[in-house]
């Protein structure tokens, strides 16, 4: 095998002294390292050195990572009004404060006892989720929206023994392939129609796909397309009339202002906990989150960790610690409910000190505000000749631009966008070639009215010079 | 003055209590944590209040029920919680077997906190993200050479969802090749991660666990058994969580593979072969590794982290998309084929983690990846020599060097004095050390697990090694010190008896209030 060539210390490995290493060999009992490798045969023996760029000293990295980085423009470098399920929003500085914090950062799978305060922190933030959704049980967190979605799918085909969902028209279509691939094979779904000029779930198409197999409703509220869906409480009686369950996804951030889905409905709610204090991380911020009632059957189908507050023998300490861990695959391997393992922890606490920040009223003024900058940029584009806003449903803080009779594709509008200095919407047309050359743009408390008003000046240039273009076409 | 005696073998410690309230008990009508941002006065004259477009139907009547808590308040409560937990920065942190609790570098934690990061949109165009698409490509290619795979992706989130999604390729490749239905049995082994079978189920796979033979090797015979035209795929760890590397894994694949099935590897305990052997040559066609073990990103608490999963070209067009490719000088998203499971999770993973891991490799090389997993192992086989002169431990199965881990065993001492293992779980936190037991089912009985990594000295391993044999001397003599633990925690034994009963259980603040209310609360 290969060796290294000579001992140099690396301040990550402390037991490199030479010394150090012939000490623990005699204690060991063998003359060298290479002799605790004899039971790997020779033939599975790597016996090059690896091709891997040279090692850099803490200097060197940094500066190497640095001009790494430098070559990225962010949000912070030009407007973005990209949404689409990572969004912009305010991080008090509070919420970095404590997820940067030494502790737990690094603190892993510990028990209640040297690990109290992570239990106590991540019963609290269940705590907190749970008076913004109105439900008495939420899990610590999963990966991100898509797997909570996906794992309320299953937990409502295993507790209604049915295997398909009808799945609302307007999810976004990556969310789906998550959802599909996780869901499939023991289970089928189909889509249910929106209607294209209000962005409202279609109730016709609902009641004619629900069959004595369909195990779950699922739709979101504000929908991927921004919209806020009216009818959640005549979805929802549709799925129990047909004894169905009703699951309902929800940006956490609108809680303030919309009604929890549990008041209009649902039974399993979920959703991303990245609005509520985790930065956008080029997508590494998300986190996914699952609501139920306190029901038996409910709880003993969540795969997740749950936890709990106890008493101690000491009289006025709580404790805490696992709730039902028995269903679980760290438990019961196979036979237990799907799978846990490391998912998004302290983003679940993150989510916990933001809603304790902001408290009751902060979240409903942030609501507030986040409508109006959207309305306001809704607003403006609508005024511009050649953009159209399409979906009359109010929505919350994405709306749907069509630039059809500018005669320009979004892909072109972006791209001038672009050209300005402007991070315009994610591109709809070929996800939703129903609403035309449309973008799906997001707005929300951290957008300067400046900046709202940058994006529709330079899309105003940009529409007159395409309709001129369309003209003498 | 005169010189202070330091004569303690274990470390005088206690761990911080703050006797912290839950944080709704902190509530204080009025008080405020942070302002909301408010809307320019321009644009609350052009749209008015915003919030009266929402239907009746949808609008929330009452405000959520969150406490309201200064900004000062809310800090402090959150910094006593982060000191009532022992982060394995605060502890020698080798108790955690199987998860390679290794020295996270602060450089890295300093250099993904910059908006060029943080403030990254994952739908940003291609130009305005090379330089995070570069560490992308720059560890793909580091990681083909650590594995001898072809082509990684970095989309799955933790070694679960990894595991998850070789599942989902096993059953994507059948599928395209009309073996779908036929082919519906996964194998893994009893010493394995309890994932392996959890996530193969959910692809709707049979499970069929081999049992380790006397010597703790997968029992190739019952391999040879269970292999049959129904066999999708076959996945291990090697070394499995006993640290015992299976020398004739390369029969197990051969096996496998003449059967039809795939072979999926687990690597969560890779870090003792950085350099040693490589799942190529063992006949894989695919792996992961945990960013967040060997490649010392943060644990997080659990998560964020990533499963970088890697597979041999003929596996590639089924990988999740979109991975990155080079150009050119240019990086590029490439969105994948037909043939594609599509999507594991949003986005691309977690983008922060990839540049962690990329740093330290970057910070290495490869002569530094090969010290990681020589002194790993050379720090492991002291530790075992160690452990074993405890009395009342052992370590199953074969005797002879272990690579980078080891699961032990108290079954002696729990016989001779009834102190289980669970009870050296809390005994050790007064010592303020973290120590874990093994997954269920305990094959071992009695069992513990510990992986010193490369990252302690002899003196950090001295330590650990001292607090286990204090307690082994306590189980014999004053069993009770153990049975009692921890008295130096933050907290003392949980009465948790209410976890099982539905009835009791408390999983928020508000079932609480609700379940444990007087007669007299409910009046009010």
């Amino acid at each position: 095998m290969a060796q290294p060539k000579q001992t140099v210390m690396h301040p990550y490995i402390p037991n490199m002294i030479p010394e150090v290493q012939r000490q623990m060999l005699d204690e060991i009992g063998v003359e060298r390292i290479e002799d605790l490798y004899r039971i790997i045969p020779d033939e599975l023996k790597l016996n090059e050195k690896m091709n891997l760029p040279p090692a850099l000293s803490e200097l060197e990295l940094r500066r190497h990572v640095q001009k790494l980085l430098n070559r990225n423009q962010s949000t912070q470098d030009m407007p973005s009004f990209l949404g689409a399920g990572c969004w912009p929003h305010f991080i008090p500085a509070i919420c970095d404060e404590i997820n940067q914090r030494s502790e737990f950062v690094t603190a892993y799978a510990g028990e209640p006892y040297e690990d109290h305060g992570r239990f106590q922190a991540l019963f609290e933030y269940q705590s907190l989720v749970a008076e913004l959704v109105d439900m008495d049980v939420v899990n610590v967190p999963t990966f991100d929206w898509a797997q909570a979605a996906s794992t309320s799918l299953r937990m409502a085909a295993r507790m209604t023994g049915r295997t398909e969902v009808l799945l609302a028209g307007t999810l976004d279509k990556d969310k789906l392939k998550i959802i599909v691939n996780y869901i499939t094979p023991d289970l089928t779904y189909q889509m249910v129609d929106f209607h294209h000029e209000s962005g409202e779930l279609s109730l016709q198409d609902l009641r004619g796909k629900m069959t004595g197999n369909t195990a779950a409703v699922y739709f979101e509220n504000p929908s991927f397309l921004g919209t806020i869906e009216p009818m959640g409480q005549q979805i929802a009686d549709i799925a129990h009339e047909a004894g169905a369950i009703c699951v309902v996804g929800v940006d956490p951030i609108s809680l303030g202002v919309l009604k929890p889905p549990s008041q209009y409905g649902a039974d399993i709610v979920c959703g991303d906990l990245q609005p509520l204090g985790m930065h956008m991380n080029y997508g590494g911020g998300q986190a996914g989150f699952i609501a139920t009632r306190d029901e038996e059957k409910y709880v003993m189908e969540y795969p997740s960790r749950l936890f709990g507050i106890a008493p101690t023998i000491v009289e006025g300490e709580y404790g805490f610690g696992d709730v039902a861990y028995d269903r679980t695959s760290f438990h019961d391997r196979e036979k237990g409910k799907e799978s846990v393992g490391t998912q998004t922890a302290l983003w679940g606490i993150t989510a916990g000190v933001y809603l304790a920040l902001l408290g009751p009223n902060g979240m409903g003024e942030l609501g507030q505000t986040i409508m109006q900058k959207s309305q306001y940029a809704a607003k403006l584009l609508g005024q511009i000749e050649g953009v159209t806003i399409r979906l009359q449903s109010p929505f919350f803080k994405e709306f749907v631009a069509d630039f059809t009779q500018s005669g320009l594709s979004a892909a072109d509008v972006l791209k001038q966008l672009r050209a300005a200095g402007i991070q315009g919407g994610r591109d709809l047309s070929s996800d939703f070639p129903e609403l035309g050359e449309s973008m799906l743009l997001c707005v929300t408390e951290v957008h300067a009215q400046e900046e709202i008003e940058q994006l529709a000046a330079a899309l105003e240039r940009i529409c007159s010079r395409g309709m001129e273009g369309a003209e003498c076409r | 003055m005169k010189r202070i005696v330091r004569e303690h073998k274990v470390r005088n410690f206690h761990q911080a209590k703050w006797d912290e309230p839950v944080i709704f008990e902190l509530h204080k009508p009025g008080e405020r944590g942070v302002e909301a941002p408010k809307a320019e006065s321009a644009i609350e004259a052009a749209v008015g209040a915003g919030v009266s477009s929402i239907p009746d139907s949808m609008k929330r009547q009452q405000l959520p029920a969150l406490p309201e808590i200064g900004q000062a308040k809310v800090l402090r409560h959150y910094l006593r919680l982060s000191q009532e937990t022992l982060g394995s920065d605060f502890n020698v942190e080798i108790g955690q077997g199987t998860c390679t609790m290794k020295y996270i570098p602060r450089v890295n934690e300093m250099m993904i906190r910059t908006p060029k990061m943080m403030d990254l949109h994952p739908l940003q165009h291609e130009d305005d993200v090379q330089g995070i698409l570069e560490v992308y490509h720059s560890l793909d290619l580091a990681m083909r050479e650590i594995s001898g795979m072809d082509r990684f992706s970095f989309q799955p989130s933790s070694g679960t969802q990894a595991l998850l999604t070789m599942a989902s390729i096993v059953r994507a490749y059948h599928e395209s090749r009309g073996e779908g239905e036929q082919r519906n049995e996964i194998i893994t082994t009893m010493f394995s991660h309890p994932s392996q079978a959890a996530t193969a189920v959910v692809k709707g796979y049979k499970i069929i666990t081999v049992m380790p033979d006397a010597d703790g090797f997968p029992d190739i015979q019952q391999l040879k058994r269970a292999v049959s035209r129904r066999t999708a795929g076959f996945v291990v760890a090697n070394p499995e969580d006993t640290g015992i590397f299976n020398p004739r894994i390369r029969e197990f694949t051969d096996i496998v593979h003449a059967a039809g099935g795939i072979c999926y590897y687990d690597q969560a305990n890779a870090n003792g072969l950085l350099g040693v052997t490589r799942a190529k040559e063992a006949g894989f066609d695919m792996c992961f590794f945990n960013l967040h073990k060997t490649f010392a990103a943060p644990h997080m608490c659990g998560g964020p982290a990533t499963g970088a999963l890697g597979v041999v070209e003929a596996l590639a067009p089924f990988l999740p998309g979109p991975l990155v490719s080079r150009n050119g000088d240019r990086y590029e998203l490439e969105e994948p084929g037909d043939l594609s499971i599509g999507k594991v999770r949003s986005f691309h993973g977690v983008a922060q983690t990839v540049l962690r891991s990329y740093a330290w490799v970057r910070s290495l090389g490869a002569e530094g990846l090969l010290n990681v997993a020589r002194v790993a192992v050379l720090n492991n086989n002291y530790l075992y020599h160690k452990i074993l002169q405890i009395p009342g431990a052992s370590a199953p199965y074969i005797q002879g060097n272990r690579l980078e881990q080891v699961r032990y065993s108290w079954q002696k001492m729990t016989e001779d004095t009834g102190v289980t293992t669970e009870d050296v779980t809390r005994r050790m936190c007064d010592f303020g050390l973290h120590y874990w037991t093994s997954h269920h089912p305990y094959v071992v009985p009695q069992p513990f697990t510990l992986e010193p990594t490369e990252s302690y000295s002899k003196e950090d391993l001295d330590e650990y090694i001292q607090a286990l044999a204090q307690i082994s001397q306590e189980a014999y003599s004053q069993p009770e010190t153990v049975k009692n633990a921890p008295t130096r925690s933050t907290v003392h034994r949980i009465d948790d008896s209410s976890f099982d009963d539905p009835a009791e259980w408390c999983i928020t603040w508000r079932a609480y209030l609700k379940k444990t209310a007087t007669s007299q609360d409910r009046q009010q």
